[in-house]
């Protein structure tokens, strides 16, 4: 049950994530960015982590998603006026790509990887223990990484205003 | 686990049925409710004092023709209402209709899933319940549709901050995420909304930005928008989306009786010595009664209050609403350090 459910959603994430690359509507791609997502956060449930699977959803799903298709939908994108890189480019890209993605496959087959069968039972990822680790164990980098969330927001309002007196 | 399956399933229809109902009712209800408001008497003529109504705006909404704009992206178009329509429903099953009912040795949770994280759950709905209203409107291809769905998607990412920053003080005092465990928590009168009075101010505020209706519903603004996000939509396409409202209204009342006013805890109910099963069933009756309250509320304020502008929607859920629930959270939590420190 729990391996068909793992392979069900590991085919259905693969599928959208390839969407996202090959569609050629910036629409599309954000909603196969959307489903992707979604099937992520299947994953997190899979591993008992329900938690982080809803914190996906709401802030990746629901929240940044809903801002790329806002922008992509007011600059009003679409395939007739999507400039065209020149071969080169193409080229450049699809080589990198695929030295990245042989990097990553070397990496990977060296690595020893926990068994996934043994994380489904865990409750690491319930509320409880995830912030018993995050307030106990790790305070100091969760709140330097707030303030660092704070600074950015800050630059960007800082930014988006006009007449700024240097 | 077949009597847990059968359970479940009995229960997911049962709750299913009852939000359609209400949704159905909810709009016949509307009218009649601006009727009497507006010294009317409102639509009388199907069934004995128009109680068939809805069924005839049912019938008429599947009979029209269903017209899909040359240049509609069609795939989209058709998903739109589908997705408004199966994220309004999906928030209802985090909501504990009543306490467990004993049937025999069996016990039936009147609540379809105890999520660990059942307040979460309802943000996640939320959070894409916009999507239907974003797609619809892009896929129309028609700028007043587009116009609707970029308000609509600013207006409830704006008001989602604010109701979940607010509901962050209820969790602080309750100590629990679990819809349940917050609705058994209030029992008699230690309703959350008499302990969190300005955390419910803010959530209700929200709750009608996040179901667009008036004084927020800018995404339909007729003066500016012919129909917002739906002007290219007929038939059931339009029927859907009306409908998902109502839906919406139903499960944020539904969701604000839980947090707030106690859920299925009636006051006073466990002194009657009542049988167990007498009881819950009295305790859910009364659920509907706050949930019935709340729905008129919504209709109340719709014909009262006119429409805000957009400038000033954007400027109160930013700068007054957010600020407040950050304040709120300030409280509660030295309340809360308070308490510990001088055990009262």
């Amino acid at each position: 049950m729990q391996a068909a459910l793992f392979y069900g959603l590991s085919i259905v994430a693969i599928m959208c994530a390839c969407g996202v690359v090959v569609s050629r509507n910036p629409i599309h791609s954000v909603l196969f960015l959307i489903l992707t997502f979604f099937s992520i956060s299947g994953h997190y449930i899979l591993m008992n982590a329900q938690f982080i699977a809803l914190v996906n959803i709401i802030v990746y799903a629901g929240a940044i998603m809903v801002l790329f298709l806002f922008v992509v939908m007011l600059l009003n994108l679409n395939k007739e006026s999507e400039p065209h890189k020149s071969d080169l480019v193409k080229i450049i890209a699809a080589t990198s790509a695929g030295l990245f993605s042989l990097v990553l496959v070397g990496v990977l087959k060296g690595a020893t990887l926990p068994a996934y069968e043994g994380m489904m039972d865990s409750e690491n990822g319930l509320v409880k223990n995830l912030g018993r680790v995050l307030f106990q164990e790790f305070l100091l980098p969760f709140e330097l990484s707030s303030i660092l969330f704070l600074s950015a927001m800050v630059g960007a309002v800082l930014l988006g205003k006009k007449n700024v007196q240097a | 686990m077949g009597g847990f399956l059968l359970s479940k399933t009995i229960l997911i229809v049962i709750i299913f049925v009852i939000t359609l109902v209400i949704a159905m009712y909810s709009t016949i209800l509307e009218r009649k409710f601006a009727a009497w408001l507006q010294d009317r008497i409102g639509p009388n003529r199907t069934g004995p004092g128009g109680i068939l109504q809805p069924l005839a705006d049912g019938v008429k909404m599947f009979m029209k023709e269903e017209i899909i704009p040359a240049n509609a992206h069609k795939f989209l178009f058709i998903m739109g209402p589908m997705l408004a329509m199966t994220t309004a429903l999906m928030a209802s099953v985090v909501i504990p209709w009543g306490k467990s009912l004993k049937i025999g040795d069996f016990v039936m949770d009147l609540q379809v899933a105890d999520l660990n994280i059942g307040i979460l759950y309802v943000f996640g709905v939320v959070s894409i319940g916009v999507y239907g209203i974003m797609i619809g409107g892009w896929a129309s291809n028609n700028k007043f549709s587009l116009l609707g769905a970029l308000r609509a998607s600013s207006q409830m990412i704006s008001y989602e901050l604010a109701m979940s920053l607010s509901l962050v003080a209820v969790i602080m005092s309750t100590g629990t995420l679990s819809m349940g465990e917050i609705a058994a928590q209030q029992s008699g009168w230690h309703w959350n909304v008499f302990t969190q009075p300005l955390s419910f101010i803010i959530f209700i505020i929200c709750a009608f930005a996040e179901t667009n209706r008036t004084p927020f519903d800018l995404p339909e603004c007729e003066t500016e928008l012919i129909g917002g996000y739906h002007t290219e939509y007929s038939s059931m396409g339009l029927g859907f989306y009306l409908f998902a409202e109502y839906i919406n209204m139903f499960i944020s009342s539904a969701v604000m009786a839980t947090i707030f006013f106690g859920g299925y805890n009636m006051p006073f109910l466990d002194q009657l010595g009542l049988a167990p099963n007498v009881e819950a069933l009295i305790g859910t009756a009364f659920f509907f009664g706050k949930i019935a309250f709340f729905i008129l509320f919504f209709m109340w304020v719709r014909w009262t209050i006119p429409r805000f502008r957009y400038d000033q929607l954007m400027n109160l859920g930013w700068k007054v609403m957010i600020p407040l629930a950050l304040v709120n959270i300030l409280i509660t939590g030295s309340v809360l350090i308070l308490r510990d420190h001088f055990n009262f």
